[in-house]
């Protein structure tokens, strides 16, 4: 394998031409368009899905699909967006972004990085496939609690290997990261002179090593449970379903943390840019998302505030939640004082970072409520809780991934996108997912569980509210494509400082880069 | 004072023009929010000691969190408002100050703890289920609940009695549209009751949002809540735990009635219950 | 490979190796927790009969009210009840009583009786000498068994405890039925 690496290296000028390029690239840059492009072809597919749900959900009564069905489209639309939208872009912006910011030629593990990206069509496939197997897709939820997911049909193993490979294709990915950002480093390039995305993508690696094992091994029991006679979770052989509950979120609240710490290294790059200042409290937020990532392995019992358990436990872990906010608080007070008397424009790419400030301080917000134990017992399994997570997860991740890529588009193909086009891309998202997922806080805390295909009559006029939201949101997103495709296409040429306020290496590469990044290690003082 | 807001004027008309419609859009849900009412848009305040201290607390919570919001993102937009190249201004180079850290680290703690003590003083209370005067198990059923009176020996099924044709849009749908259900639960006002909840095949959750209550229901196992209801009526709830295909057509429904109404029913049931 | 790459990958690949290990470690775990504080309802005193301690108990002054509850999952069409449904008991005091069982069905079938206990943190002070729970109950079709149980209730009872549940779920285990997993 060394050799094969070295002999890619000396061979520069090697480069196979249409899809076979694609398939055997180890290009850091190559892969990371992959894993844009499969974001977002997931992104869409995905986003069918939601509008699935919206459509069965406009109005009261049983119009268009059937109730097992309308489960598996709220289970896949979960997975697909979880593991195949926001861990892919991520992947994709860190492998295209981690080699320019720390001054490196590639990626450490080249050839890995080609296997982590190409089992993830495949993966997908799979696990689209189930929507069409003997008893559907799977519809107990992503959380895949037992009994009920027990209950699939022929699609159960199916959707098990998928993750397999999604979590396999994730940890490579991890490691190769964490190899990268360890061993290649500029000279002069310390830890702590280390771009922010670039600490966060760190910090996030780890959590993937530490919690897709558990997760791996979490849906294994389940697949021996239903196949091999094991009773991890069968109480008859004296096995307990909430263990499984356990072990998920043991992976699940980490996870969460997984689909938002690169946000916050996005973030944290764009906001100096366009206030031509620099980043406020740099070392605070490195040690904030250590603490987050910390705190991130002891609050998973907030998931599951309702399967009763001793007041000592809720007590632990709804102090641990609430602890949580403390660092969080930290990195959005650190934000407002990096724009606090800069020199700011709006481009996209700020709006974008803007808009994930506000939205996701709301979401957090929110999440602080639902750490209080007694009024979560009340929030739990509601919509407000679809709310909470759609707040941190759309116009949080999903935001950061557009800031990322407005940002970072003209690097990457030398070109200016539309500016005014992306701007309309950002009210009109920013319009359409607030009328999609405010509404939500309201008929959940009027008692609107989550999870069902049709609902009692006061809840009408706010699903109506975000049915129109999410058609909204979700043709504003076909913009996004649009201006993507046009950019990639040509467009005005950009400079290599790209944006004025920049500072960085990656602005020290011509734009485009050359396909080899720092053949000579840049130095850095 | 005028004078300054005077000089933000044009800015602001630049900031909203695209944007008017926007920040239009984004305020819909809240005014058609004060069109409905505030009852059916908030966590119901209850018929129980506890759900109104719940509610409280909720209220507590929520009013600190929309400061915290105000400050934040006042500071934030001030900032985007006045802080802007187009106005002229250059950048400041300033990027740390361990005063402010800290002061930004602790604030937010003593908050929290501001925030915890009544939060910890609710949830004791929640617990202390001692000394109640009647218990009645609760079982989860793929799609419909069980209640059992287990001091009277009875029993019976409570299955949603809304029409599939008013769900499959052939018929009008009814006020309490998958609300309702054919046998309610029947228990007395002013007595505090145990309930003992468990599943027969998934997990499901009972919840009732009138009385603050709601507790998954576990096949093997057993968990407890108690309730106390001040008022008589009817107060409906949903399962909140997805449990398969009909997760959403197994609501619940209570009725709380006076203490003699509800012997006066035990009598009826059990004397049915010896034919 | 370069070799500090490929230490790198090597030792994070241990690293989730160990991981992968510690999601199985969980069940044992997650076991030891709930026998120390009760989590969960189901400890391991309430599956095994407890060697009667060379020193007795004291008997303690206070009663506390104990339930018992007769639940079956899906599979399992039998008839359970326990002979009294509230047993006035004094921890550290040793008592007896019974559940009745019948097959309703055709067939021989074979039941497991799961116990569980709320509150959670009273499990682990429940001890049992003789439980119908400790083995599988063999039934012919039709044919109804009474089924023992002898136990105490610890004096180290927590002393908010006042009223405590012991139930009792019954799930299908007869080798024929491939019901196991639910
Ligand atoms: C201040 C930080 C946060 C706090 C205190 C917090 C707290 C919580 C709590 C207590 C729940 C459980 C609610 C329930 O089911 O009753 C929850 C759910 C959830 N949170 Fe957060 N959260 C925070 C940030 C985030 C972030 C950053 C993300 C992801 C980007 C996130 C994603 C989710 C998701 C996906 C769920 C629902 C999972 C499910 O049940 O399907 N949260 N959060
Ligand atoms: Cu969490
Ligand atoms: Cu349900």
């Amino acid at each position: 394998m060394s050799e094969i690496a070295a002999a890619h290296d000396d061979h520069h000028d090697y480069h196979p031409s249409g899809l076979w390029r694609w398939v055997t690239t180890t290009n850091h840059k190559d892969i990371g368009t992959l894993y844009l492009w499969l974001a977002m072809i997931m992104f869409f597919i995905g986003g069918a899905m939601a509008l699935v749900i919206r459509t069965e959900l406009f109005s009261p009564g049983l119009q268009f699909v059937d109730p097992q069905f309308f489960n598996s489209m709220t289970t896949l639309h979960a997975l697909v967006m979880i593991f195949g939208v926001v861990m892919p872009a991520f992947t994709g912006l860190a492998n295209w972004q981690i080699p320019l910011m720390v001054g490196a030629t590639d990626m450490a593990l080249p050839r890995l990085n080609n296997w982590s990206f190409w089992i993830l069509p495949f993966a997908f496939a799979m696990l689209l496939s189930t929507m069409f197997m003997d008893g559907g897709g799977p519809a107990g939820g992503w959380t895949l609690y037992p009994p009920l997911t027990l209950q699939t049909g022929n699609a159960l193993p199916f959707v098990i290997f998928s993750i397999h490979f999604m979590g396999m294709s994730s940890i490579m990915g991890a490691i190769n990261i964490i190899a990268t950002i360890v061993n290649m480093r500029a000279p002069g390039m310390h830890m702590m002179k280390m771009p922010l995305f670039v600490w966060t993508w760190l910090i996030t690696a780890f959590l993937l090593i530490a919690v897709m094992p558990v997760l791996a091994g979490g849906v294994t029991m389940l697949l021996t449970d239903k196949f091999f006679g094991t009773s991890f979770f069968n109480a008859a052989g004296g096995g307990d379903p909430v263990m499984f509950q356990h072990i998920f979120w043991f992976f699940g609240h980490p996870e969460v943390y997984i689909l938002i710490l690169p946000s916050f290294g996005v973030v944290s790059s764009i906001l100096p840019t366009f206030s031509r200042k620099p980043l406020f409290g740099y070392s605070s937020m490195v040690y904030a998302t250590a603490s987050i990532a910390f705190l991130s392995f002891v609050v998973w019992a907030h998931h599951m505030f309702t399967v009763g358990m001793p007041l000592a436990g809720e007590l632990f872990f709804m102090f641990a939640t609430m602890l949580i906010a403390v660092p969080t608080g930290v990195k959005v007070f650190n934000w407002v004082a990096t724009m606090w008397r800069g020199s700011m424009t709006f481009e996209t790419p700020m709006l974008f970072a803007i808009g994930f400030i506000i939205m996701f301080t709301i979401g957090g917000l929110s999440g602080l409520m639902l750490a209080i134990v007694p009024a979560d017992f009340q929030y739990h399994d509601s919509y407000f809780v679809v709310a909470h997570f759609h707040y941190v997860l759309v116009p949080g991740s999903i935001f950061a991934i557009m800031a990322a890529v407005y940002y970072w588009l003209p690097k990457w193909t030398g070109n200016h996108y539309p500016e005014r086009l992306g701007k309309w891309h950002f009210w009109l998202s920013t319009i359409f997912v607030n009328l999609t997922f405010f509404p939500m806080h309201f008929v959940g805390l009027a008692g609107m569980p989550r999870r069902i295909p049709d609902y009692a009559l006061q809840f009408a006029d706010y699903n109506m509210l975000a049915s129109i939201g999410a058609f909204g949101f979700g043709f504003a997103q076909l913009l996004f494509l649009y201006i993507v495709v046009v950019t990639i296409r040509g467009g005005e040429k950009a400079t290599d400082q790209v944006w004025e306020g920049a500072e960085g290496l990656e602005w020290t590469l011509p734009s485009p880069p050359p396909y080899h990044s720092f053949t000579t290690p840049p130095v850095v003082r | 004072m005028p004078e300054r807001i005077r000089r933000l004027l044009p800015n602001l008309k630049s900031v909203l023009n695209l944007r008017r419609l926007a920040a239009g859009a984004i305020l819909l849900p809240f005014a058609s929010a004060a069109l409905a009412g505030w009852d059916t848009l908030n966590m119901p305040v209850g018929v129980t000691e506890v759900s109104r201290i719940v509610y409280d607390l909720h209220m507590l919570i929520f009013w600190i969190c929309v400061v915290i919001g105000i400050v934040v993102f006042g500071a934030m937009f001030y900032s985007i408002l006045m802080h802007r190249k187009s106005r002229g201004v250059t950048a400041a180079t300033f990027h740390e100050s361990t005063t402010v850290e800290v002061i930004w680290t602790v604030i937010p703690f003593i908050i929290l703890v501001a925030m915890a003590v009544p939060a910890t003083a609710t949830l004791i209370k929640m617990e202390d289920s001692g000394q109640s005067e009647m218990t009645i198990k609760i079982t989860g059923y793929q799609w419909l609940w069980r209640y059992d009176y287990l001091d009277h020996d009875f029993g019976f099924y409570s299955f949603l009695s809304t029409s599939r044709d008013s769900i499959r849009d052939r018929a009008e749908k009814s006020e309490h549209y998958l609300l309702e259900v054919d046998r309610p639960l029947v228990i007395p006002t002013n007595t505090k009751i145990r309930l003992l909840i468990t599943a027969n095949d998934v997990i499901h959750a009972w919840w009732v949002p009138d009385l603050a209550l709601k507790r998954d229901a576990i096949p093997g196992f057993i968990n407890e809540l108690w309730t106390q209801i001040d008022d008589p009526g009817v107060y409906r709830g949903q399962c909140a735990e997805l449990c398969g295909r009909d997760h959403g057509f197994m609501p619940i429904e209570v009725h709380a009635v006076p203490p003699d109404e509800y012997r006066a029913w035990v009598e009826e049931q059990t004397a049915g219950a010896a034919e | 490979m370069k070799r500090p790459h490929r230490r790198t990958a090597i030792r994070l690949a241990a690293v989730c190796v160990l991981m992968l290990g510690f999601s199985y470690a969980l069940v044992p775990l997650y076991d030891i927790l709930c026998d120390l504080t009760g989590l969960s309802g189901s400890t391991s005193n309430l599956t095994q009969a407890t060697p009667t301690p060379p020193k007795a108990e004291t008997v303690a002054e206070r009663q506390v009210t104990l339930q018992f509850v007769a639940n079956v999952d899906h599979s399992m069409p039998w008839d359970i009840r326990p002979d009294q449904f509230e047993m006035k008991v004094n921890p550290g005091q040793t008592y007896q009583t019974v559940f009745h069982a019948r097959n309703r069905t055709a067939q021989p079938m074979t039941g497991q009786a799961v116990p569980s206990v709320t509150p959670q943190m009273a499990a682990p002070h429940l001890i049992k000498q003789e439980c119908f729970c400790f083995t599988s109950q063999p039934l012919d079709a039709g044919e109804s068994v009474e089924m023992p149980l002898i136990f105490k209730v610890s004096e180290r009872l927590p002393s908010n405890i006042g009223t405590l549940t012991l139930s009792y779920t019954f799930f299908d285990v007869s080798p024929t039925s491939g019901t196991q997993s639910g």
